[in-house]
């Protein structure tokens, strides 16, 4: 691999990286408005306010970058890097189209869950390093819930795994036949809700409760660091979004693969976020028993008689 | 899992508001479909306004300034006496005081005061908001018509007095007055009040509802139209 390729590779993934979770923001902004009866952003950007999340992006760079003098310095300027980069590396291991990946490693599908869990890094040191009891609270929350949702993901992914007999993300996508749609869903529905809450986003949202909890591990943040978290969290739908396209819907598999491939992969990870906007406006949030106890009680069980059924099947060779 | 219909129940209830139009007002770019009754702004018609000061003086937060002199008129015929009348001078209404109540309009004899829908008159400085009789005279323009009369309703006042038969017509022209002789005659009186007209009636003329058949006796009394009394109240 030339030093140009591996530029190219980069520089595209770093596009994707900036353009994606904008496009995700904006779709939730317009999404969620209509599902409440309103239309959302109408200015920025002059049609439908399609600039309204570069505007926030503008606005978040001249706002004031303080760092608390009781905080713990280095690790409270780092947390957002720590929230935000493993999400770009996750976001290179995805294959969008037949040989296309930025980063393609034999065990892309173990690379790309490693980095989505380190994100949630990022608020825990966050919360830590505010000193804040708000902050602190949330950053323990989110603890709490990485803990308990991180074994969903990995199970439903290693049924994933097993069905396709490999762990690089490429080949299992390639492996993919329509009845994976079937057989596969209760660990397509156990990743989605994990991730979900991995993510943090509502109705999960336990560890940023604004209305107990001001915003969790992230109160202490302004201007350009804040909006790391933020740009964290919608790159980690866009992620999430890709690897269930790619995992359980057949990324690239659809009518003229060869030239619409990618345009099918991001068609399937863009329904996907869709789907989790659209659970983020329906539903409201789960107390934090609740949230633990839907994750030991339902999607580890789930998440287990899935590796069982695909145990099943993979043996007697279905 | 009994959260489940709940569950479902959500997203369908989400899905079906976002099929459905919105219901947001783009205001300031899409003016406001306002109801005709709106309490926006209070309009003076200066011609009706008698400087009688009952809106001032009911008006609870003592928002309204009038300010008036009396002038004399000259007598018409030879001999006559001088009369005199009220003009107004200043009637102002401080809009950062009013609680848009409405008593003023209620209790103006003479429909001099309005509601118009009008809400776009925000200012800077908070003593730009005593509108002055020259603005509070511009909001006329902005009265909506009344809404139309209900079906088999009694007359409008101003119709009323119109086709009433002039005062004496009954003791001099005798009983035999002839239907709508009252509103064409010589010596009908029009309302000297104006106003926006009914939506529904338009510029018909008005015409009585239904024949006089009052006696001679009982014609001809004192009492002035309710509606317009300027015609023989203030030169009395």
């Amino acid at each position: 691999m030339s030093l140009l390729e591996v530029a190219v590779r980069s520089a595209s993934v770093l596009a994707a990286f900036l353009v994606l979770p904008l496009l995700v923001g904006q779709t939730e902004h317009k999404v969620m408005a209509h599902m409440q009866g309103r239309l959302g952003p109408m200015y920025a950007g002059g049609f439908h306010g399609w600039a309204q999340l570069v505007a926030d992006g503008v606005k978040f760079v001249q706002k004031e970058d303080i760092t608390p003098r009781a905080a713990d310095r280095w690790v409270f300027r780092l947390a957002p890097a720590v929230a935000l980069i493993p999400y770009l590396v996750a976001l290179a291991t995805i294959p969008v189209h037949p040989g296309v990946a930025a980063i393609d490693v034999p065990g892309s599908l173990v690379l790309a869950l490693a980095a989505t869990s380190v994100g949630a890094l990022g608020t825990l040191m966050a919360g830590w390093a505010s000193a804040n009891k708000y902050a602190l609270l949330g950053g323990l929350r989110a603890a709490a819930q990485l803990v308990s949702y991180e074994l969903p993901i990995v199970l439903a992914a290693a049924s994933i795994a097993l069905a396709g007999g490999s762990l690089s993300v490429a080949t299992l996508t390639d492996r993919w036949s329509p009845w994976w749609m079937v057989w596969q869903l209760p660990g397509a529905i156990v990743f989605i809700v994990a991730a979900c809450a991995e993510l943090q986003r509502p109705p999960f949202d336990m560890p940023v409760a604004d209305a107990e909890l001001v915003m969790g591990a992230w109160t202490e943040y302004t201007g350009l660091r804040f909006a790391f978290f933020l740009l964290a969290e919608y790159a980690g739908i866009v992620v999430m979004s890709l690897l269930v396209a790619v995992l359980w819907l057949g990324g690239w598999h659809g009518p003229f693969e060869d030239t619409l491939g990618w345009l099918w992969t991001l068609l399937k990870g863009f329904a996907v976020a869709v789907v989790i906007i659209w659970v983020r406006v329906a539903w409201p949030r789960l107390r934090e028993d609740q949230l633990q106890r839907l994750a030991w009680v339902w999607l580890v069980p789930l998440a287990l008689g899935q590796l069982l059924l695909t145990g099943a099947g993979v043996v007697m060779g279905w | 899992m009994s959260p489940l219909p709940g569950i479902l129940k959500g997203l369908a209830t989400t899905a079906r508001t976002a099929m459905r139009p919105t219901h947001t007002a783009e205001y300031p770019d899409v003016a406001p479909d306002l109801p005709p009754r709106s309490r926006g702004v209070i309009a003076l018609l200066e011609e009706n306004c008698t400087s009688c000061m009952l809106c001032a003086r009911e008006c609870p937060d003592w928002c309204i300034y009038i300010d008036s002199h009396k002038e004399t008129v000259p007598a018409t015929t030879e001999g006559g006496r001088d009369r005199q009348r009220n003009v107004l001078d200043r009637f102002a209404i401080d809009f950062s005081l009013c609680m848009y109540c409405g008593i003023c309009i209620e209790v103006c004899p003479f429909d001099a005061l309005f509601w118009s829908p009008q809400f776009e008159y925000s200012e800077v400085d908070i003593r730009d908001l005593i509108h002055e009789k020259d603005r509070l005279g511009q909001w006329m323009a902005t009265v909506p018509p009344p809404p139309a009369l209900d079906e088999r309703a009694a007359e409008p006042g101003e119709i009323a007095a119109a086709t009433k038969p002039a005062r004496g017509a009954g003791l001099v022209g005798g009983a035999g007055t002839a239907p709508g002789a009252g509103a064409t005659g010589p010596g009908a009186r029009m309302p000297r009040t104006v106003r926006p007209r009914p939506a529904g009636t338009g510029t018909r003329p008005p015409t009585p509802r239904e024949p006089l058949t009052g006696t001679p006796e009982s014609v001809p009394d004192d009492t002035p139209p309710a509606a317009g009394p300027p015609a023989d109240g203030e030169t009395r």
